[in-house]
């Protein structure tokens, strides 16, 4: 009887001595990162253990970087040192018990993103396609480009200031040489100071940063120079006003009711001033283009301007006004980039149905 | 070569931004910083630039006595004014050459600069930017006007956007049943707000991305060249 009394507390005890969970604590490199992070997982027996995680400093003493309630759980320490030993230490407190356990690593830099592949292959195949169209360009193909009333209106705007004896007034954004948008609208004011040199037309351009007033100048005078009017060249025309957001734009205020230019052109980078600009300009009565890649600036400017470059025909708006086959090729490979995206939404949202999560997964870079 | 050389540097520090995207081990990882900081440096210099262009623009209408010349005295006035205060007395703890001018703050309250700052120029700031609530009146009411099926389409989903999005629209459907919850107007402007706009706006953002691929690469290999200005 005795035996078999003992025979399911001895089994009991085997069974608990077997899946007892092995308290555990491990630190490993973050992999595919610039060697910035170590993960930390634990397990520890207890469901409701409160466990600590300690974080050694260059002395030695532990201080706390995270708390959690649960038997398993994982952290993430960021901002670290490439090649740099890290110690952590656990402490899992359950009642009156303790258990205090250690554990270090060192975050490895790594040669390759693998998260960012399929940004990488998509990146490839959209140059590839923009640079076969642009040699398709080369090779005398005839592309069709679809017509930008903003930018075929260009030369309406310039003319109707000269017929009005008025300037043009050409603002390129609040943003500094370092974005694209301010580029872009460099690349534009180059075509339109052409147009004012041929129409001896004078155009203002006021800048909010040194850098780009200087490139402005270098633009408008090469643009005068090729038009082959230097002498119209006015550098006093192109001027720096401030780098305060506000004083900027009261500043443009300023000049579009004192001047009374008669097309204005609101190009680049755009925050909250877009309205101030734009309705301003209403006011006055000028014929007035904008384009900004900002897509909440977009319906202000759409409200008050007779022409408006939505996001990427800023970014064509140079090559569209060069009529140069080469960089009209370039559009075409944009309009490949599109139909490639189109595809990839339409398959993606067809494979989330299906319940196959890996297509959305490969692209935001979770499966790696 | 005035141009051939800007052409090389494009090419190669937009070769190595790019690979630096996707690789991130030192030193790739480390570039963008290293090139953000020399921006720094040279837009240091360039300020130089803006500061001799506001002198000579203003100083040149002054002395010719052009139309509205009084504004540009105000402007330089305002400028030489901030200019000596900053340097006789510095701002906020940093002194200036002539300490931190005690006498002054025990009138002022303040340092001289942080007290023109804090009363002149955070106002006509904050004056400017209120002046967006006037334009965005006049702007709304322009392209509120019923004159094409578009422009009646905006109405209505401006006026469902500006009614859920006020107490005054949640009591106005508030007595809707459960099952009708869809037309309770706050929900509706989340439903407009989350979905429609967001997936134009996307649209407009995937657009531009794509613009700027094209617009980097022609840039990159010299194709786009215009914004370098004159070889000559």
């Amino acid at each position: 009887m005795k035996q078999l009394i003992l025979i399911p507390i001895l089994a009991s005890c085997l069974l608990s001595v077997f899946f007892a969970i092995t308290p555990e604590f491990k630190c490993e490199d973050v992999p595919y990162d610039a060697g910035q992070a170590l993960a930390l997982t634990w397990k520890v027996p207890s469901d409701s253990s409160f466990v600590v995680i300690q974080k050694a400093d260059s002395l030695g003493v532990f201080n706390e970087i995270h708390a959690a309630i649960g038997s398993s759980g994982s952290y993430t320490d960021t901002e670290l040192s490439p090649q740099q030993e890290y110690r952590y230490r656990l402490i899992a407190t359950t009642g009156s018990d303790s258990l205090s356990l250690d554990s270090s690593g060192k975050p490895v830099e790594q040669w390759f993103y693998l998260g960012k592949l399929s940004f990488l292959i998509l990146l490839v195949i959209i140059c590839a396609a923009i640079l076969l169209y642009i040699n398709m360009a080369r090779r005398g193909k005839e592309l069709f480009i679809r017509r930008i009333s903003g930018l075929d209106s260009m030369e309406e705007a310039v003319g109707r200031a000269t017929e009005k004896g008025k300037p043009i007034l050409f603002v390129p954004g609040i943003s500094d040489l370092d974005d694209i948008q301010t580029i872009a609208a460099l690349t534009i004011l180059s075509h339109l100071a052409a147009k004012s040199a041929e129409y001896n037309t004078d155009l203002i351009v006021p800048c909010r940063y040194s850098m780009v007033l200087s490139a402005a100048r270098e633009v408008v005078k090469a643009a005068y120079l090729t038009a082959g009017k230097p002498d119209a060249y006015k550098e006093k025309n192109i001027f720096y006003l401030t780098d305060d957001q506000f004083g900027y734009v009261a500043g443009i205020d300023g000049i579009m009711v004192r001047e009374q230019p008669a097309a204005n052109f609101f190009l680049g980078s755009f925050y909250a001033e877009s309205l101030i600009l734009a309705e301003t300009g209403f006011s006055t009565g000028a014929i007035q283009t904008s384009g900004t890649a900002q897509a909440h600036q977009l319906p202000f400017f759409v409200v008050s301007c007779d022409y408006t470059l939505i996001g990427e025909e800023l970014f064509a708006a140079s090559a569209y006004l060069s009529k140069d086959p080469q960089q009209l090729g370039s559009l075409k490979g944009h309009d490949f980039g599109k139909l490639l995206i189109i595809l990839l939404i339409l398959i993606g949202i067809v494979m989330e149905i299906a319940g196959q999560h890996w297509f959305k997964g490969w692209f935001s870079g979770e499966v790696f | 070569m005035k141009r051939t050389l800007p052409l090389v540097v494009v090419f190669m520090i937009g070769m190595i931004v790019i690979l630096s995207e996707f690789i991130p081990h030192r030193p790739f990882s480390k570039i963008n910083e290293t090139l953000e900081n020399w921006f720094m440096i040279i837009s240091g210099f360039a300020m130089l630039l803006g500061q001799i262009s506001l002198i000579q623009v203003n100083t040149s209408k002054i002395r010719n006595r052009d139309e509205n010349w009084q504004y540009n005295l105000a402007g330089m006035i305002s400028f030489v004014l901030m200019l000596f205060v900053g340097f006789m007395w510095g701002m906020e703890k940093a002194p200036g050459l002539a300490g931190h001018g005690e006498s002054l703050q025990a009138v002022l309250g303040m340092k001289p600069f942080d007290y023109l700052f804090e009363y002149v120029y955070t106002n006509l700031s904050a004056t400017m930017f209120s002046l967006l609530a006037f334009f965005i009146a006049s702007a709304a009411y322009r392209a509120f006007i019923i004159r094409s099926f578009e422009s009646n389409l905006l109405m209505i989903t401006a006026v469902i956007v500006i009614l859920g999005r006020s107490s005054f629209g949640a009591m106005l459907t508030g007595w809707l049943p459960e099952s009708w919850n869809i037309l309770h107007l706050p929900k509706l402007t989340d439903f407009i707000m989350e979905f429609p706009n967001s997936a134009a706006q996307r649209a407009i953002m995937i657009s531009a991305a794509l613009g700027i691929i094209g617009s980097s690469l022609r840039i990159i290999l010299g194709i786009e060249r215009s914004y370098l200005g004159s070889d000559k």
